[in-house]
């Protein structure tokens, strides 16, 4: 009996990590989760009280420290959002003289957004980094679509059912996202890069392959870069905020290549997200591109 | 109901309710910075009580149960949780442990077993990230904070079960050795 379990076991792993995504496997998974989605919904909705309170005493000492550090960056940002307002301002007026049309709007104003609970999260965060959501094909949602919360990204659908879908965060080993970091004492430049998740750490990320003559410095913004890292990566469009750049080390980038990310959205604490389904309308220029 | 029945009906509602609240509501409770998951406990649990077939049993139905409901790679917990489930059944055939504070042990152990086992199995798929010290860092904080766990969810397993455990045959020779086949108030002596 127990070698028929392993036997059984050894078999349903080769077999499932042999099939493309529409094999019998994936639509046995897809059918069960379908089928769990209302159990896990309501068990979500029920628990939450219990799960907040476990939360809130981390989240208290948590908030303790991010008080300061919050407060200088609120300065910083304010000044520039003055100085961001006047180039906006700037760029229309350059726009309209040269009469290119373009949509000055926010990437992620473009498309539909689709809210959405979090119902279920992946047990196991060393190595995997998914979540389940009530909001599946039945409500617009595709493969590959792009899911942000509080305008930051958090990942893309993996897999999608009736009434449910599976997404995979940007924290998740599989994940790649082609990202550009916009150096905020060099607007004019932009460092293309790949960004991997750095295993085991949920809040740290590592951009590899920029240029070792990147003029990267602490707190710089990373963003979508608006092209594929793979032909079978999901296309995220372009100018999503991703992160900010975290003590970057220029022998790092000179050897390595590579800087440290914080993302902007705390994956850990999220209850809600927003998948961003077709877009609204002409897309305007912001729109993805396929990389070569 | 036979006995064997009533265990396997409450082993079944066992696995599927605290898997639904383990996936829903646990897994989204830290500390230091870990996920709690109990389901390896619980199917430690389940076959220090029950035996190495029975927790065998579970721990590929509960495995297979986590890896449906999450989305991943079928067969991959089911063949952690069989060997825990297993294992844990044997040292309980074999040693009889009594005391009280074996669950915290084995539940050590289970969750060394399911937290290594996994890492090992993702890195044998396939995984291409970078591993950092902090990976490390996490399975020792999982398994000291699974360790302190490892008794409450003993004690829920053993209350969930008790009324339907088959007599362990070891336990009753020991029982028969030590009383002389009778209870210590039906000794012609105590009269």
């Amino acid at each position: 009996m127990l070698a028929l379990l392993v036997v059984v076991s050894l078999i349903l792993l080769t077999a499932y990590f042999g099939e493309s995504g529409g094999g019998p496997f994936h639509s046995i998974q897809r059918g069960v989760i379908q089928v769990l989605s209302p159990v896990q919904d309501g068990a979500s909705r029920a628990l939450k009280p219990a799960r907040d309170l476990f939360g809130s005493f981390g989240d208290s000492f948590h908030a303790k420290k991010q008080v300061g550090q919050l407060k200088k960056q609120v300065a910083t940002y304010r000044q520039e959002a003055v100085q961001g307002q006047e180039a906006i301002r700037d760029a229309a007026e350059y726009a309209a003289l040269l009469k290119i049309d373009r949509d000055t709007t926010q990437p992620v104003a473009q498309y539909t957004q689709k809210t959405a609970r979090i119902i279920v999260r992946s047990v196991d965060n060393l190595l995997r980094d998914t979540i389940q959501v009530n909001a599946g094909s039945g409500d617009g949602v595709r493969l590959n679509d792009t899911v942000v919360a509080g305008d930051g990204l958090v990942g893309h659908v993996t897999t999608v059912a009736g009434d449910t879908s599976v997404i995979t965060l940007i924290t998740d080993q599989s994940s790649s996202v082609q990202a550009r970091v916009i150096p905020r004492a060099h607007p004019r430049a932009s460092y293309y890069g790949l960004l991997k998740p750095s295993v085991g750490n949920p809040t740290d990320m590592l951009l590899q392959l920029i240029p070792r003559d990147a003029k990267i410095a602490d707190g710089d913004f990373v963003v979508t870069g608006g092209t594929r890292s793979g032909k079978l990566d999901p296309l995220y469009p372009a100018g999503i905020l991703i992160g900010t750049v975290r003590n970057p080390s220029p022998v790092s980038i000179e050897n390595d290549q590579e800087v440290h990310v914080s993302p902007a959205v705390d994956l850990r604490q999220l209850d809600f997200v927003q998948i961003l389904t077709a877009p609204n309308g002409s897309a305007g220029g912001l729109r993805a591109q396929v990389g070569p | 109901m036979s006995e064997r029945w009533q265990l396997t009906a409450r082993l079944a509602a066992l696995g599927l309710i605290v898997a639904i609240v383990q996936i829903t509501a646990i897994s989204q409770v830290t500390v230091f910075g870990v996920a709690i998951d109990i389901s390896p406990l619980l199917v430690a649990s389940v076959g220090l009580l029950a035996g190495s077939l029975p927790g065998a049993i579970f721990g590929f139905c509960v495995g297979l149960f986590i890896d449906t409901a999450l989305v991943q790679t079928l067969g991959v917990t089911s063949l952690l949780f069989i060997a825990i489930g297993y294992w844990s059944g044997r040292l309980r055939e074999l040693r009889d442990p009594s005391h009280s504070l074996v669950p915290m042990a084995v539940g050590a152990a289970a969750t060394a077993i399911a937290v290594i086992g996994f890492v090992v199995l993702q890195f044998m798929l396939g995984v291409d990230a970078p591993v950092s010290w902090l990976l490390l860092r996490q399975i020792v904080v999982t398994i000291i904070v699974n360790t302190l766990l490892a008794i409450p969810v003993y004690a829920l397993v053993r209350r969930a079960i008790r009324g339907s455990l088959p007599e362990d045959p070891r336990r009753r020779r020991r029982r028969a050795y030590t009383t002389g086949g009778l209870s210590p108030l039906q000794r012609p002596s105590q009269r």
